[in-house]
């Protein structure tokens, strides 16, 4: 007895340890995807609540220390002069500057913008002085009067602290056109996801559940175009649809044009996965509701819809990530006005015209990942198991 | 239109592709008759049940249901309802609307369903689960849900197939007995039940189909096909442990019987016979309950034990004798006193015997 206990402890541990380098490497492989995706996507968002000219000058690991900048500033107008003990005096705060920043040296020349640190007294040309302190105020002196209609320049290196801002995402969506294609994007999304499980979810369960002849013909067939490479039918296809669009005068780029691409091209896999899973479902639960007296549509919209939560939710994420991404068939199908460009196309445009401008594209790319993020966490939870349970034994 | 048959079964046959399964059942059923069909596992009973539901093609034969030619009508309008092996709940329902979905379909008013999903919850105690998903139940209430959902339909003819298999088993003798209250409740309603157990049989049936390979081997009440077995199949089928059968010869037929044994013993069975089985080799069965221990001088049989099952109120020996290639089981009353490896002698009364032909057809008793 005791023996039997002992070596069955035995087994286990050992059991434990045969398994136990899998699941290490298991472990660390899920722990190493994890850190690749979301290394980049954290530094995607914070980058794109940075300041701009933050962004410019540091990455987003020093986002939450302060950094030193190199600025130009100016001191108030000429006409604010005031002659004290012979001398002609402008002083105040540096025009530019803001109050949380910290100076920590100027100049007065372009040419030696650090020369001083701050507090002390720099001597200009014509006998003039120039102090400022840390807090940005300054005091220029003159033996001669201050001309000309603007202030004079002042360079200082300051201190500035982190600086987030919702400057960017309001400039992206009003002023660089995210927004309207954020619109356009869900516009071909949207039905492009609902329409190809509409219809992949019917042939799943005609495919499964109901006589007819060749129907293994054309699961095969399903499976067969599972294998054909989009790029490769793309060309055809627009021109098939061109055809027949000219014939009855529809224009060749429409939102109806890529919604039809679209589930063209989502089709075969949607069959294929929820044929799989309509088709594993227990036979009796089918049976038992056409004895209860219900058709197949009644069948399909009470029984298989309900209980096939899970796939329907899986190809849901997967065609709306698809298509929300899809740049390609967007690019062949919908034209480039303003009311048809989708999120992909726009970042293409931004990438070229506006590459320099860290906080636009950082922002623009967060909010077409803001969607896909969005569909997947509320989708997920009907990736449940356990939906069949307590049905049959 | 009042009928007293339940069902009409006319050389109904199945086959898959080239595989038959169902070689020609003729059955009537008195309209609510209670009918078991049993069989061996994989000998058609289900296929011949799912038949009558209209979930299986009738491949060539009829099928009337109170009278009315039903072979093409879809299941939902034969009348029938069906409570299936594996219970087949809808799982994403709770227990009232499992009960009331086919009434839903017909489009049943309101204050109907209600009233017939209570009064079958009642019945079944189930009425403190009406609002719970099957998956919140045991497997006994999943099994009177399913039950319970047929109820409310109303059925003309009630299907089951093996609706007690999942069940352990205590819970399976409490729902047989639900089950056999069922029958006295629905008078009207004709019941057929498959099951591949004998005891749930012989306890519910009114009459018994007992199936083997497709055909239909003998059709009668429980304990006509226990004395009765019009073969050897139905004989070793029905009654346990199985009957013990013999190999002998006949010597002479007529008013009596003589046949000699395996062992060239020569017994006078007290059965009468046709002439032309005489020189004839036949079977003869004896049920392990008909044996009883001897002395010397009356030993019919000796055999050594090579196994011994006490149950207590039975006990069963298992011999190896030379009478038989088979091993015998011996059925005791009480707790016998005997060792393995012991010789023991048994004697029966030998007009108790069942006397079959070669084919394995009784001599005594025609279907
Ligand atoms: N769909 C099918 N296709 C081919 N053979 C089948 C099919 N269904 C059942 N069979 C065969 O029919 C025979 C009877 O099956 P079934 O009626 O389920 O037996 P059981 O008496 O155990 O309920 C079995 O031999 C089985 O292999
Ligand atoms: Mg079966």
């Amino acid at each position: 007895m005791a023996n039997n206990k002992f070596s069955s402890g035995l087994m286990l541990s050992l059991r434990q340890l045969r398994r136990s380098p899998l699941m290490i490497v298991v472990h660390l492989s899920v722990l190493f995807l994890v850190i690749l995706w979301t290394f980049p996507t954290a530094g995607l968002l914070i980058s794109s609540f940075r300041d701009k000219d933050q962004l410019a000058v540091s990455g987003w690991w020093q986002s939450l220390s302060s950094s030193e900048q190199n600025i130009i500033g100016r001191t108030s107008a000429p006409d604010q002069q005031v002659l004290l003990d012979g001398k002609y005096v402008l002083s105040g705060t540096i025009e530019g500057f803001a109050l949380q920043d910290t100076i920590l040296r100027f100049g007065w020349t372009s040419k030696q913008p650090e020369a001083y640190q701050v507090n002390t007294i720099a001597s200009m040309k014509n006998a003039g002085t120039l102090t400022v302190s840390s807090d940005g105020q300054y005091t220029m002196t003159s033996l001669v009067p201050f001309t000309g209609s603007r202030g004079k320049r002042v360079f200082y290196t300051q201190l500035t602290s982190p600086k987030f801002t919702l400057d960017n995402y309001v400039e992206v969506l009003n002023s660089e056109g995210i927004g309207q294609s954020f619109i356009n994007s869900l516009t071909v999304t949207i039905p492009a996801t609902i329409i190809p499980i509409l219809i992949a979810a019917f042939a799943a369960y005609a495919l499964s559940w109901m006589r007819l002849p060749g129907r293994g013909l054309l699961i095969a067939l399903v499976v067969g175009l599972l294998v054909v490479p989009l790029q490769m039918s793309l060309i055809p296809l627009l021109q098939l649809y061109n055809t027949i669009g000219s014939y009855f005068g529809v224009s060749a780029k429409t939102y109806f044009g890529i919604w039809l691409a679209h589930t063209g091209f989502g089709l075969p896999l949607a069959i294929y996965l929820l044929r799989n899973y309509i088709a594993g479902l227990p036979k009796e639960i089918i049976e038992s509701a056409r004895v209860d007296g219900a058709n197949d549509f009644e069948i399909f919209v009470k029984i298989i819809l309900p209980l096939s939560f899970p796939a329907l939710a899986s190809f849901a994420i997967f065609q709306f990530l698809w298509v929300w991404n899809d740049l390609l068939v967007a690019t062949v199908f919908l034209g480039n006005g303003e009311h048809e460009l989708v999120l992909t196309g726009r970042l293409r445009e931004l990438l070229g015209s506006r590459g320099g401008n860290w906080e636009i594209l950082t922002a623009s790319a967060f909010v077409s990942i803001a969607v896909p993020l969005t569909v997947f966490f509320t989708l997920q939870r009907y990736l449940v198991r356990g939906l069949l349970s307590g049905s049959v034994k | 239109m009042v009928s007293s048959t339940g069902l009409t079964l006319k050389n109904i046959k199945k086959s898959y592709g080239k595989t038959d399964v169902l070689h020609g059942i003729d059955l009537e059923i008195a309209l609510g008759e209670f009918i078991v069909f049993v069989g061996p596992s994989g000998c058609g009973k289900s296929t011949l049940l799912r038949m009558i539901a209209g979930l299986e093609e009738i491949t060539s034969g009829d099928l009337f249901i109170e009278g009315a030619h039903v072979n093409d009508l879809p299941a939902a309008m034969r009348g029938i309802a069906m409570v299936f092996q594996s219970y087949a709940l809808y799982p994403h329902m709770t227990v009232y609307d499992n009960m009331a979905f086919a009434m839903r379909i017909a489009k049943e008013d309101k204050a109907t369903i209600d009233q017939r999903v209570n009064s079958a919850a009642e019945m079944l105690q189930l009425t403190d689960y009406l609002y719970r998903l099957p998956k919140a139940l045991s497997g006994g209430q999943r099994q009177r849900v399913a039950i319970g959902r047929a109820i409310v339909r109303n059925p003309k003819v009630f299907l089951f197939d093996e609706p007690l298999s999942n069940l352990d088993a205590s819970l399976r003798v409490q729902t047989r007995i639900e089950i056999a209250n069922l029958k006295e409740t629905m008078k009207q309603t004709t019941m057929i039940y498959v099951t591949h157990d004998q005891v749930e049989a012989m306890t519910l049936a009114d009459r018994i189909v007992v199936l083997s390979a497709g055909n239909i081997e003998q059709v009668g009440t429980p304990l006509e096909l226990y004395s009765k077995p019009a073969n050897l199949f139905v004989a070793q089928f029905i009654g346990s442990p199985a009957m013990n059968i013999f190999t002998v010869k006949v010597l002479q037929t007529g008013k009596v019987t003589r046949i000699k044994t395996q062992n060239k013993n020569v017994f006078d069975i007290p059965i009468s016979s046709a002439a032309q089985i005489k020189e004839q080799t036949i079977t003869i069965g004896v049920r392990p309950e008909d044996f009883c221990l001897a002395d010397k001088e009356s030993c019919m049989l000796s055999g050594e034990i090579v196994f011994i099952e006490s149950l207590g109120e039975v006990t069963l020996l298992h011999l190896n004798s030379s009478e038989s290639t088979d091993p015998l089981v011996v059925k005791l009353p009480g707790i016998i006193n005997k060792q393995k490896g012991e010789m023991i002698c048994l004697k029966t009364e030998l007009d108790k015997t069942h006397l079959f032909d070669e084919q394995g057809i009784s001599l005594l008793y025609q279907v």
